[in-house]
């Protein structure tokens, strides 16, 4: 198929961007999103012009590298992430508009590249369970029910793309926060530091530059593994709990 | 702890459920408290005396009425000022928006924010047309309320404005409760779609409660 | 002298490997190692490289012991290293089945699932701390899958007959490399650690004979630099991508290691790669890379092809009578079950004959029918559901219906750095943990065991072993970049990038990588012969040789530039490519991964010739094209007796 794509580009940080067009052609169905813009890569180097930038690196939607605003939606059309997207999604003569995550608290890089390095801040606020190597108890020493190890687990899926931020019409990073705190939080192990890992995150949060939520939902939506609103529901409420602990102190 | 939740977006947030559902509450009583109009002038305007004698002798005339005042006013300059402050913080997070908009994205962030300026703004007119008498249409009784409500709602502005508002307010409500549950962390996946249910027939109740004052003035079953 | 002239050289001897009962020496080393005063320790600056289970384990466990640690990775972030991807779960001696395992039985099933290629001490060390890496992961809550009653569920896996695997649905990976990260973060939070994001290590920096530091490039802004230490530990993965196309991600690349190895780091069995059964197929010319199905589906699925040759009828039109379940059937008691490099030359060879399913007659069945009678679909959903997921999305095809097709595809090495017991290299200051070193497979790899390997290197060996390198180099000789050694380290590595930019031939960078990698694949893949190695080691001059007169790089050095960052990947494969198929040729045996036509057993099974290649083939490099020096280190079995492995 033949496609129009109409690219953000942006030399650095500092430089001004504006949509360029381009028309790419021979596009399979088959093809990954990724592998489409891999053979304009190849198209613009023998031309001579500079390829387009943007994160990948597994390319089978686990690294949480891939970050592209396609017509509007973080990650396109598919509930995936941008590597898992294929063409077959797409149809011949289609105009795609293919942006980077927008975000105070995600600076660009250059062309689709942010910096999500505030992500990363935000774990080293407490995003951990101090357990230093060595000093582990026997894994059996404390159970934990199914259901809280599978509640868990669905909240420790996420993979930090930061999709939930890039579709919050706020730039909110609340789902990425309360999914990291739901996982620690429901687990024996994160216990002792409940509270200070949600104080210290949310404030890490704040401080970073991410807006508040205002429930729209669509961090949620745009999800590639699902996390569901409810999470930040279950942040708020460990966030409430943690505050009334503190303030008795 | 006051600095802490004040000082965080979700403490914020907090403040804006917990001063939301103080009004609500209000809103609630007020709205049963308007129905009385049915019944007549006499009945209606002995509710509006009473208010004003409640607690008595406990209290002093008014002192409760005035109690009420206060925890709305402060509930209303608290509800509005983090909603301000949230509001300047979401739009300094993102600001550079995207070249292809989706209409849907912020839906739910546009109706509560542009429906609490217009309830905002009505809140003023409503005090001053109908607690002060400052804007009334026609000759202001003080104690008297059923007539003054009567001629606010003979005037085509007064209807226009006050259903405009009322509408507002149903939208308000149906976004602010739920989202009011989550802030205070008490939705969770099973208890969803209830919250949901609550908060439409909450917003449906209180917006027909409200609205059947000026339509019954309008087709003039209260005159 | 030509490339394949190569001399043997002095035989290598681990010189830190102690002697006693096997089950002792890690105690015994433990003791006999000196240590570092913790008031010391501070003082200390160590490089760690990478942050994937082992870079990411290491740095955090040097940090918490006191160490100064500077960590680097090209990745945007520490959580994104391809150790993530790791789907089907991580290997652990603690018998919770009461299924007859033990410490004794890891050690010996990953002995001779190795093939009888790797170390008796460092195996038996790798069982030994299997079990406190599920203690440690389940500390920094790890969310394993559980039994009702709250205990740790456990699977069984790729080659063996117990279920000792740990798993986190399809996502086990992921889950201890998170763990892994947020022990990194505490740490880069607590000040102990100075993470460098986005910067790659483009050389090593050897003074006086000891690593000392690294060149790197901050990938956005371009600029060169150098960083120094008095350790420096390479947890950089694998060089899989040699291939072109494989399961690692797209910037995994070898040049950490190959720059290492150019520096003195001798390169152990660069031939045993590990080519993985259950890979989507590949769908045409445009394909990027290759993306695993995890090996646990085999538990379940059953792979089969059609009996007769050219059969296109759709899978569910074959009558079961027609159908060939060729590992039930070569295979009886292991069946689907077999390791990895038998149930990929099995696939290998039916497609060779014509029985090949799919696009280019390039795949097999992997068939679920039968489970979803068996258990119900709810139960295989549960079970594989994401892995099934991603493979609809990939190929539109709904495998709870329709047999997946899966075809080998190059996943992992064994080969790396040759390190000693300590994990240090040649170049001493310099170690190497995790699928960067060659240490523990021997010449194959069990399912579930890499991520085993990465954390034991990195929360419990290299922390231990690491003190004894520190202790006796107090590091009382600051270098800085006045030095003469670091000046020309610099000036060499910017001088290669400016010549990639000068070039400005013709042709991208990709096109040759994927030039070089269908050359491998071919000559260096699955199976290979004399005369393909040396085809390979012919041509792969050529293809260096074109590539610095026809590659073209777009922009400049100072900025933020991936078509420069894989140009100069390239330029690392292109020699390491070389010393694959050298090493391939060397080892006229068939062993594990490494399958030589000339050498298999009137069945077709892979022959070992323990006589003549019972050893580790580390390789000196001596310069760009020109014939290394095989060091042999000989490899003794005291407890797990060499046999002709046999899974029939």
């Amino acid at each position: 198929m033949k496609l129009t794509l109409r690219i953000w580009r942006q030399r650095n940080a500092d430089a001004d961007g504006a949509m360029s067009t381009y028309e790419v052609d021979g596009v399979s169905a088959d093809m990954s999103f990724l592998e489409m813009l891999d053979t304009l890569n190849e198209d613009l180097i023998l031309q001579g012009e500079d390829p387009v930038a943007f994160d990948h690196d597994c390319r089978e939607g686990i690294c949480g590298a891939c970050s592209l605003v396609i017509n509007g939606d973080a990650h396109g059309p598919e509930r995936t992430t941008t590597c898992q997207l294929h063409m077959r999604s797409f149809h011949d003569g289609d105009t795609i508009d293919i942006e980077p995550w927008r975000a105070a608290a995600f600076p660009l890089v250059k062309d689709l590249v942010v910096d999500r390095s505030a992500f990363d801040r935000i774990i080293q606020a407490g995003g951990y369970v101090t357990a230093p190597t060595g000093a582990a108890p026997e894994a059996h020493a404390t159970p934990v029910p199914k259901p809280d190890a599978d509640f868990a687990f669905e909240h420790a899926e996420c993979i930090g793309c930061g999709a939930c931020v890039a579709a919050c019409p706020n730039g909110a990073a609340m789902l990425f926060t309360s999914a990291k705190i739901n996982h620690l939080n429901t687990l024996p192990q994160g216990a002792p530091e409940r509270e200070t890992r949600v104080l210290d995150m949310v404030a890490k949060m704040d401080e970073e530059g991410f807006g508040g939520c205002t429930l729209a939902g669509e961090c949620a939506t745009a999800c590639p593994k699902g996390i569901p609103l409810v999470s930040i529901t279950g942040m708020n409420k460990e966030w409430l709990r943690a505050t009334r602990k503190a303030g008795g102190r | 702890m006051a600095r802490t939740v004040w000082d965080s977006s979700v403490g914020k947030k907090t403040v804006m459920a917990v001063s939301g559902l103080i009004m609500l509450l209000y809103l609630v009583v007020h709205m049963i408290g308007n129905l009385k109009i049915f019944f007549g002038p006499g009945e209606f305007n002995h509710y509006a005396h009473w208010l004003r004698t409640v607690g008595e002798p406990f209290m002093h005339y008014e002192w409760t009425l005035w109690l009420i005042r206060v925890v709305l006013v402060v509930a209303v300059v608290a509800h509005a000022t983090s909603a301000y402050q949230l509001s300047r913080r979401d739009l300094r997070a993102r600001p550079d928006k995207y070249v292809h908009r989706k209409a849907r994205t912020s839906y739910a962030t546009r109706t509560m924010r542009w429906g609490g300026t217009i309830l905002a703004l009505f809140i003023v007119w409503h005090l001053l047309d109908l607690t002060t008498g400052t804007v009334h249409s026609g000759g202001f009784q003080p104690g008297h309320p059923y007539q003054n409500v009567v001629d606010t709602f003979s005037t085509w502005y007064g209807d226009v404005i006050y259903i405009v508002a009322m509408l507002a307010l149903g939208l308000h409500i149906r976004h602010g409760f739920w989202s009011a549950a989550q802030t205070l962390g008490v939705g969770d996946r099973a208890r969803d779609r209830a919250l949901k249910t609550v908060a439409n027939i909450l917003a449906l109740l209180l917006t027909a409660g409200f609205l059947a004052v000026p339509v019954a003035v309008m087709t003039g079953v209260v005159s | 002298m030509t490339y394949t002239e190569y001399v043997t050289g002095e035989p290598l001897v681990d010189q830190k490997a102690p002697a006693g009962p096997v089950d002792e020496r890690w105690d015994r080393r433990r003791f006999e190692a000196k240590l570092v005063n913790p008031a010391n320790r501070r003082g200390h600056t160590v490089i760690v490289v990478g942050t994937g289970l082992a870079g990411g384990s290491a740095g955090a466990t040097l940090a918490e012991q006191g160490y100064h640690v500077v960590q680097f990775c090209y990745q945007d972030s520490p959580r994104r290293a391809h150790s993530i991807a790791a789907q089907g779960g991580i290997n652990a001696a603690k018998n919770y089945r009461n299924d007859g395992d033990s410490v004794h039985r890891l050690f010996y099933d990953t002995v001779k699932g190795g093939d009888f290629r790797a170390r008796e001490s460092n195996v038996h060390r790798l069982a030994q701390i299997s079990v406190e890496i599920i203690d440690q992961c389940v500390a920094q809550g790890v969310p394993f899958a559980r039994e009702y009653g709250g205990l740790l569920d456990t699977r069984s896996f790729g080659g063996v007959q117990v279920s000792r695997t740990f798993y986190a649905r399809g996502q086990t990976g992921q889950q201890l490399l998170l763990g892994a990260y947020q022990a990194l973060s505490r740490q880069i939070a607590a000040g102990n650690i100075e993470m460098r994001a986005r910067t790659e290590m483009l050389d090593l920096i050897v003074v006086d004979g000891r690593a000392r530091g690294i060149v790197a490039r901050d990938l956005i802004t371009g600029e060169i630099s150098s960083h120094f230490a008095d350790a420096v530990v390479l947890a950089t993965g694998g060089y899989g991508n040699v291939f072109h196309l494989s399961t690692n991600a797209m910037n995994s690349n070898a040049t950490a290691v190959w720059r290492a190895h150019r520096r003195g780091a001798h390169f152990a069995n660069p031939c045993f790669t590990q080519i993985h059964p259950t890979c989507i197929p590949r769908t045409g010319d445009h394909q990027s890379k290759l993306t695993l199905m995890s090996e646990s589906l085999r538990n379940d699925g059953r792979i089969w092809v059609p009996k007769a040759k050219a059969d296109r009828r759709p899978a569910n039109d074959i009558p079961e009578a027609e159908r060939d379940y060729y590992l039930e059937r070569i295979y009886p008691s292991f069946g689907n079950l077999v390791p990895r490099d038998i149930a990929s030359r099995a696939a290998k060879n039916v497609c060779d004959e014509g029985r090949g399913v799919g696009p280019g007659g390039q795949g097999v069945y992997l068939d679920f029918a039968d489970a979803v009678r068996r258990m119900g679909r709810g139960a295989v959903e549960e079970k594989y559901g994401n892995l099934f997921d991603m493979y609809a999305r990939i190929t539109a095809e709904d495998p709870y219906t329709v047999p997946m097709r899966i075809y080998p595809a190059v996943h992992y090495t064994m080969g790396g750095l040759w390190v000693d017991y300590d994990l240090q290299t040649t170049v001493p200051g310099l170690f190497a943990i995790g699928e960067a070193n060659f240490s523990d497979h021997g010449a194959n790899r069990l399912g579930a065991s890499a991520l085993m390997q990465g954390l034991a290197d990195g929360y419990f060996v290299l922390p231990a072993t690491i003190n004894d390198y520190l202790a006796r180099h107090p590091g009382r000789d600051p270098v800085d970049d006045r030095h003469h050694v670091v000046q020309e380290v610099l000036a060499e590595t910017e001088d290669r990038l400016n010549l990639l930019l000068a070039v400005d031939g013709d042709r991208t960078p990709d096109s040759f990588h994927r030039e070089l990698g269908e050359l491998m694949w071919e000559f260096c893949g699955m199976a290979r012969s004399d005369s393909g190695l040396r085809k390979a080691l012919e041509r792969i001059p050529r293809i260096r040789d074109e590539f610095w007169r026809r590659i073209k790089v777009p922009g400049t050095g100072e900025e933020f530039n991936q078509s420069l960052e894989k140009a100069n990947r390239i330029v690392d494969y292109l020699e390491l490519a070389e010393l694959m198929c050298l090493d391939a040729l060397h080892r006229a045996e068939s062993c594990g991964g490494h399958f030589r036509e000339e050498s298999q057993t009137p069945d077709g099974e892979a022959e070992r010739r323990d006589d003549e290649f019972s050893y580790t083939a580390a390789w000196e490099f001596t310069g760009t094209g020109t014939a290394p020096v095989l060091h042999k280190e000989d490899l003794v079995f005291e407890y797990v007796h060499p046999t002709q492995r046999s899974y029939a």
